[in-house]
Parts: C-alpha cells; structure tokens; sequence
C-alpha cells in the first residue's frame, strides 16, 4: 500500500464526511480553541469532567481531512476515560505518530491507529495533533487559543 | 514538452533551470508553487559562485582590486535594475532584503515623517499581509487610519469605491499591482493617476507583478515600487524599493550604521546621499549580483514575450481546471496573471497539497499571507497553482490528473 493510501484510509476519510460529536456541548464545563495558522484550521473542544472522569466531549471547527478526523477520533476514545488515561492515549498517539519506529500499544488506541500513516508525512503531524493539543489547554483550563506554532 | 508559438521553447528553456531535472515521489518535479518563490536558471548560480570565486570584498571601501571589483558588481546590478524597471537614475533603487523590507521601511521612514493622526492610508482587500501590518503598526505609532478598497467576486478592484476613498485626509495610497492569491492585475496607472490628482503619492507592491509583467515605473508614475528578487529567479534575501529621488532625499534615514553616513563625531552625524543614505552595513552584494544575472536572464527572453507566453498557459489551466465540477476558482479577474487560485467541494487545501504532492506537483496552500481576503470569498484556505515561463501544458494536465486523483480518493 503507498503512504498516500495508508495516510488516506477509508476509515479516516469516513470519519472526516461524519465527524463524531460533532457539535457544542451545552453543559461543558471544560473547553478550549485550537488554531493552526499555517493551513487556518480552527477547532473548539468542549468537555464535560466530573471528578476525574471525562463524562462527555464534543467539537466543533473547520479544517483538513486529517485534523477532522483527528478529532472525531480523540472525542471517541476519551469519552469516558480518566484524565490519567486520556493522557495515556495521548502520549500512546504522539509517539505513534511522531517515532515510526517507537513501540506502541495499539490496542488502547483504537481507530486511533488508523492514523499512524501520518508518520510518513512530516508536514501533516500538526494537522493530527492539533485536536490533542486543545484538549491538554481544556483540561489545563487554559483561556487562550492554542496553536501549533 | 510543447513549445510555444514564436521564439518561446519551453524545452530549451527548462534546460537552463537544473533544480526541474529531478524527481520528487518518483515522479517528474512538477513546480506551481511560482508565486512563493521562482527556481534559478544556471546563470543566476553561476553568477553567485562566480561573484564569491573572483570578486568577493565589500563595496566603497578599499582601494585594493578586489574591492573596487565588488563595487563594480554591486552598482552595475543596480544600474539593471534601473534599466529593468525603466527609472530615471540609478540612485533611485535601494537595495534592501525584499518587499516586505522595502514596505517596512518607507513605512517607518516617509510614513513617520508625513503621516500623522486621522490621516489615512489606502490599501485594498486584496493585500498580502506584508502590505497591511507595516501600516497598522504605522497607525498605532500615529494615529493614521487604514482604508480598504472593496472588490467584486471575480477578485477585481472597485475603481469606483477607491477614488469615493481618496480625500483630503489621504496621504499614502500602498496597493498590490498584481495579487498573489488571486493573480489579479490591477489598474495601476488609473490607480496611480487618481491618486496624483489629489496629490497623493503611490507605492505598489510588485513582488509578483515584476516576474510577470513588463514594469515601467517612468510610465505608470508611482512614487514607489518595491519588489523581492527571489520571485523574479533570483536569490533569496536581495529585494528593491524604486523610490522616486526627491522623495527618497527628503526622507529620513531607516538603519542608522556604516555606508549611510557622510561624516560622525559624537555630537552629530551627516548623512550619506541617496542611495547608501538606505543602505547601512554591509548589504547582500552576493544577492545583488546574483539578482543582475536574474534580470539578465528575463530581460534576454522578454518580459513581453514572458507575459504573452504565461497567458497562453493561463488561458490552457483556466480551461482545463473549469471542467472539473467539484472544483471552484477563486479569482476570475478579466485582466489577471498566471495563477490558479482553488478549492475544492470534498477536500481541504490541505488535503488536495499532499495528494498533489505525492505526484511530484508542488503547489501551495493555505490562506497565501492574505487572511483578510480568504475571510472575503469566505474560505479558509485555497490550493493554488502559480505558473512561470518555464511550466508547460503537459505539466498543467498532470495538475488535472493530480485532482482526479483528490476526488477519486475523497470518494471512496
């Protein structure tokens, strides 16, 4: 398979035509935007945390079909989790796509690692972080817009 | 590879540009990404290894050889810029490091000395962010006002809202001769003439213009035109500001140093005459030269014939992109350069970038240093495919094939 079909898998282009949670989240009690102003994408995260848990997550936002689907992913896999476990998934992610030839548990990724092909494409990795990167601002309670700069 | 009408051979063109040999994915270089920056033809190369092998030295200084070699070079590229660009004399061009640099510093020099608070400067919605933010930061130190020039949804400037613009509160009129994101080519001698009739000055921006359009600064009358030497084949880091000589002189200096001096004591320092007046330091002598060999380069195949061709492949490209129906071009000007400004119905810019990539096609996208104007057709971004000289129909219709590619993928 070339990198192109790997990085374009049919289920990432899937979850980039039907983003899941794909809308505000009325009772968020957590939330943050995330900019990348090489290509404009923009994303706003919301979360609902009751004691350590993520009880709900949603997103809203526009951008590529990599940072979408990015993010309908992360929403997927953090629903319910401990914020010690979405850490985890979200380190697990960040050396998936960033160290290609690193270990990683792909079973506590999910549908996450359908976006391991993005590791053979350098200028793309910020398209996939970018949804991880608003998420540690929410749970930091950070005001201001992240960026991937 | 085709060949246009007339003396025009793409082939034997292409030849002299080695960086177009090579592959990229395994597949032949395809490169539309000209209006970020042009490739260099061999002479520009050569000049640079030539000036660094046999002539490098500072300029002005010395009374060896060498030295006296250097200054030849620097002030000859000077002189063909003059020629190029058809100004009175030679002191009238600045070298500086590009458009951005020359915008900045008329802005801080003439802007500072002649424009003060509820005064006003004209740009247009069509600006790259290089010829809004030195005036915003201009308006924040003054109190100046910016105004912006509204366009139509073919990307064409309103003539009529620009002059209702122009008032007695007006000093400065800083507009794009020809759109980066868009490819428009606006009106400049209008643009300029109705300025002057109210006694306003004009600077336009030419970094792409001056790659693609024969520029004759005596003809069309501006009081300033700036441009980066890289867009036009030659080297990063070397850009001019065409300014003309009264208003240059009676403007401040912009870096206070070596060579913009006449005389210093500690008590008071006179300053040098036009042009080293604006060019303190050392100043990229290399970039100069290299830059002459560039304008060499165009001058000797024609920026006529250069235009006439890159219409040709213009009009081929318009053509060919309006059959593909999930596609949408975003800059339809009647009157407008080599630029295929894009987006598609399915995929991102970002998307359609790395598909294309993978076929050896180099285009850019994103929002082109122009967030003001994607905000206008209410885009986030576009792909665009910016022709040169030396791009050809076959490589136009692997850009074709490239985004069938795209909706094949963005269909499954």
């Amino acid at each position: 398979m070339s990198n192109l079909n790997e990085l374009y898998q049919e289920i990432l282009l899937e979850h980039n035509n039907k983003p899941r949670n794909f809308r505000k989240l009325e009772d968020a009690n957590r939330q943050a935007d995330g900019y990348n102003p090489l290509c404009g994408d923009r994303i706003t995260l919301y979360l609902k945390v009751e004691e350590d848990v993520i009880t709900d997550v949603a997103f809203q936002g526009v951008g590529c079909a990599i940072s979408r689907a990015s993010a309908s992913m992360l929403t997927q896999s953090v629903k319910g989790q401990t914020l010690d476990k979405a850490e985890e998934i979200f380190d697990g992610f960040h050396t998936m796509i960033t160290e290609p030839e690193a270990e990683v548990d792909y079973d506590a990724l999910g549908d996450l690692e359908m976006l391991s092909g993005v590791s053979a494409f350098p200028t793309r990795i910020k398209c996939a972080i970018l949804a991880w990167h608003t998420l540690h601002a929410a749970l930091a309670g950070q005001g201001d817009a992240v960026t991937t700069e | 590879m085709s060949t246009a009408s007339g003396s025009f051979d793409v082939a034997r063109i292409r030849e002299d540009f080695p960086i177009l040999k090579q592959r990229i994915n395994d597949k032949p270089l395809v490169y539309l990404d000209n209006a970020a920056t042009g490739q260099k033809p061999q002479a520009v190369i050569d000049a640079l290894v030539n000036y660094y092998t046999c002539e490098n030295s500072n300029v002005h200084r010395g009374v060896h050889t060498l030295s006296q070699r250097a200054t030849d070079a620097y002030e000859g590229a000077r002189s063909k810029v003059r020629q190029f660009l058809n100004a009175a004399d030679d002191r009238e061009i600045i070298f500086v490091r590009g458009t951005t640099e020359a915008i900045n510093l008329v802005a801080q020099t003439y802007g500072r000395e002649n424009i003060g608070p509820g005064d006003e400067i004209i740009i247009s919605a069509m600006e790259h962010h290089s010829n809004i933010v030195p005036w915003q930061i201009l308006g924040q130190e003054t109190g100046a006002i910016l105004k912006v020039v509204p366009i139509n949804d073919d990307g064409e400037l309103l003539l009529d809202e620009y002059e209702k613009l122009l008032s007695p509160r007006t000093k400065l009129v800083s507009i794009v001769h020809q759109s980066n994101a868009l490819g428009t080519i606006n009106p400049v001698e209008q643009i300029v003439e109705l300025a002057h009739r109210r006694g306003v000055p004009v600077l336009l921006d030419g970094a792409q213009s001056v790659a693609h359009v024969p520029v004759d600064v005596s003809r069309v009358d501006c009081d300033f035109y700036v441009f980066s030497g890289h867009k036009l084949y030659g080297p990063t880091g070397i850009g001019v500001l065409y300014g003309k000589a009264e208003l240059l002189e009676a403007m401040p200096p912009y870096q206070g140093g070596g060579e913009m001096i006449r005389s210093v004591t500690f008590e008071k320092t006179l300053y040098n005459t036009i042009p080293n007046k604006f060019e303190a330091g050392t100043q990229n002598i290399a970039g100069s030269v290299g830059l002459g060999a560039a304008i060499d380069y165009v001058a000797n195949l024609g920026m006529d014939n250069i235009a006439a061709y890159e219409q040709e492949l213009l009009t081929y490209g318009t053509r060919r992109l309006a059959e593909i129906g999930p596609l949408r071009l975003i800059g339809t000007a009647r009157h407008k350069g080599s630029v295929l400004s894009f987006v598609m119905e399915n995929a991102h810019p970002h998307d359609v970038g790395t598909i294309l990539d993978a076929e050896g096609i180099a285009v850019r996208t994103g929002h082109h240093c122009a967030q003001p104007l994607m905000d206008r057709f209410e885009v986030s971004a576009t792909v665009r495919a910016s022709l040169a000289f030396y791009n050809t129909k076959e490589e136009i219709d692997a850009l074709v094939h490239g985004i069938d590619r795209v909706i094949e993928i963005f269909s499954r």
